[in-house]
């Protein structure tokens, strides 16, 4: 993990769908590897014998009776979105560029 | 600054309901010291003028009719920019946000209102909560009252801020890795983290799901107490709320006597006792310990091994959950939307430009890293490794907890640092929350409260008690209190005037 070059911060910048200029890429990748090194350590001490804990405590499937309840104002919401019409939002084409 | 102001939460609640003072004339005095010093310190990015005094309003209306009030009913409080509340501006300090309305109340907030207190505004935080200066707000960071030179801590500087400048007895705030504790130890404030689900999450903006927990900022021990007690409790809405009684907080903490402590057994971290720890905070930290070991209280050195990979695991798990729970600011339903300058116009590219433009650097260096370590072929070796860390360190507080009853640690490394000391090196800020991080991976209560000062700065006294135990947690900090003396009414910000 202690390799993260420039090509792997752009290749993640583009899994993560965010837009870095050159010289964020270049920052990252910098200061990424400093704390890369540290965070190698973990698997000195993560052997098989011991268990994965994904969480604080340990949860359990919350099922709640299948009635009408009151939910958020439809109008309310869509006044904070970017675009919105005829009660929908409204978004950029989704398909690709050759579409 | 008005008297009213350098008051306990407690003792302004029993004015009121003596009928010597109202909401209204509180809130005034809270709402004209925001106006006079927030330029100066910056601890509110929204304050709610209006709102607040007409709850003020409508308390001591009821007040006055005879109606059965809550305890803190009538006392202001800030709210941290990530708790949504319906139709009042949240932010999270990012430029993501900036100008959005939360359609709906976070469950914190709806107790806060029910019990009938004026939220006079919205506090300062680091973007989306990541941080440990409040360096990294998209609105400025907020300024340590007893310094302004130097930083209030984060990522709830903010909250911390507003409460240690005597702006308002109480605030919320939220911890993924300390960013209650830590601020509160840095300006000399009471930061709690209650055990993981006793606080429902539903309408805190998610930063890390299994890290993240609301919490009480205060000056005192009693009024912290007196907090969670109104915030607690079970909620349908949150699926990881615990389903337990909420014990009487306050009542605990008052009657803590002298001789609480007499026969506790208290564990000194190894780990966390020594090394990195700045003299001052040390020199501290030790004489606190030894006022209580004279106090009756056993004091026992106790090393859990796992803590020394906390910090390694936090900053691995942690950035995980930051890059999943980022992935909803697309600019499609809410938030900013940004087109590139050229190209086509799709989704993809505007989502791309939006969160490349909305978000800071902070923000963008874990998401970077989180999809790093979720990506394929690293999740077992990263993820799943540091989540094993987590099995260790729970392992070890268990065990810890079978011999003492607390463990204690200085909270913060160092008193607070000066505005851009750390801002350029990640890992030195990430070690900040070393003490802090371990009671996030396990899910167990944390308290920080001011201990004494060094070189004119407050220090952080940090317990941790096991889960469930956040009582036992409040009675010892009491005791620290008791001995330590009045730490946060010593701040400078008791002189500054309102004019």
């Amino acid at each position: 993990m202690s390799s993260f070059s420039t090509d792997e911060v752009a290749r993640m910048a583009s899994l993560a769908r965010i837009a870095l200029s050159k010289e964020e890429i270049e920052r990252f990748a910098g200061e990424l590897a400093a704390v890369a090194d540290a965070v190698a350590r973990v698997s000195e001490v993560a052997t098989p014998e011991v268990p994965a804990t994904s969480h604080p405590i340990p949860l359990t499937n919350v099922m709640r009776e299948d009635e009408v309840v009151e939910t958020l104002d439809r109008e309310e919401f869509l006044a904070q979105a970017p675009a919105s019409e005829d009660g929908r939002f409204l978004v950029p084409q989704i398909l690709g560029e050759e579409a | 600054m008005s008297e009213l102001l350098t008051k306990t939460a407690l003792q302004l609640a029993d004015m009121m309901a003596a009928g010597e003072i109202t909401s209204v004339e509180l809130t005034r005095a809270s709402l004209d010291r925001i106006k006079a010093h927030n330029p100066t310190i910056n601890a509110f990015l929204h304050v709610d003028e209006e709102g607040a005094l007409a709850t003020a309003r409508e308390v001591d209306e009821k007040r006055a009719a005879g109606e059965n009030l809550g305890r803190l009913a009538g006392i202001p409080i800030a709210i941290k920019d990530n708790l949504v509340i319906r139709g009042m501006p949240t932010t999270c300090g990012s430029k993501m946000l900036e100008g959005w309305l939360p359609p709906y109340d976070a469950t914190v907030i709806t107790k806060i209102k029910n019990a009938g207190m004026p939220i006079v505004g919205k506090t300062n935080m680091d973007e989306f909560a990541m941080g440990s200066s409040t360096e990294f707000s998209a609105y400025g960071s907020t300024k340590n009252p007893w310094d302004t030179e130097r930083i209030p801590g984060g990522s709830g500087g903010g909250s911390a801020a507003a409460v240690s400048a005597f702006m308002v007895p109480l605030a919320l705030g939220s911890d993924t890795g300390g960013s209650i504790r830590q601020p509160g130890s840095v300006t000399g404030t009471v930061g709690v983290k209650p055990t993981y689900g006793a606080v429902s999450r539903y309408g805190l903006i998610a930063m890390a799901s299994s890290l993240d927990q609301v919490g009480p900022v205060a000056r005192t021990v009693a009024d912290a107490a007196a907090l969670q007690e109104v915030i607690s409790g079970h909620d349908e809405l949150d699926s990881t709320s615990l389903d337990v009684e909420v014990p009487a907080f306050e009542d605990i903490v008052a009657q803590v006597g002298a001789d609480r402590v007499k026969g506790l057994k208290i564990g000194i971290v190894e780990q966390l006792s020594a090394d990195g720890f700045e003299p001052g905070v040390e020199a501290e930290f030790e004489a606190t310990v030894k006022r209580l070991e004279d106090a009756g209280a056993e004091v026992v050195n106790v090393s859990l091994p796992s803590f020394e990979y906390a910090l390694s695991a936090y900053y691995l798990i942690m950035p995980a959950e930051v890059s999943s729970n980022m992935a909803r600011f697309d600019g499609m339903r809410f938030g900013l939307r940004a087109e590139p300058e050229t190209g086509p116009v799709t989704a993809e590219r505007v989502m791309a430009e939006s969160r490349g433009q909305g978000f800071g650097a902070e923000v963008k260096r874990r998401i970077i890293l989180g999809t790093h370590v979720l990506s394929s072929g690293n999740y077992d070796a990263y993820y799943g490794a540091a989540q094993k860390v987590r099995t260790l360190v729970q392992r070890d507080l268990d065990e810890a907890f079978s011999k003492v009853d607390v463990l204690v640690t200085p909270t913060a490394p160092t008193t607070a640092f000066k505005f851009g000391e750390k801002i350029d090196d990640p890992m030195a800020m990430y070690l900040n929350d070393l003490a802090t991080i371990p009671a996030n991976l396990a899910g167990t209560p944390g308290l920080s409260v001011p201990c004494g000062l060094s070189e004119g700065m407050p220090v952080g006294f940090q317990i941790l008690a096991p889960a469930y135990r956040d009582d036992l947690m409040y009675e010892v900090a009491a005791a620290v209190e008791a001995s330590a003396g009045e730490i946060a009414g010593s701040c400078p910000a008791k002189e500054w005037e309102n004019n």
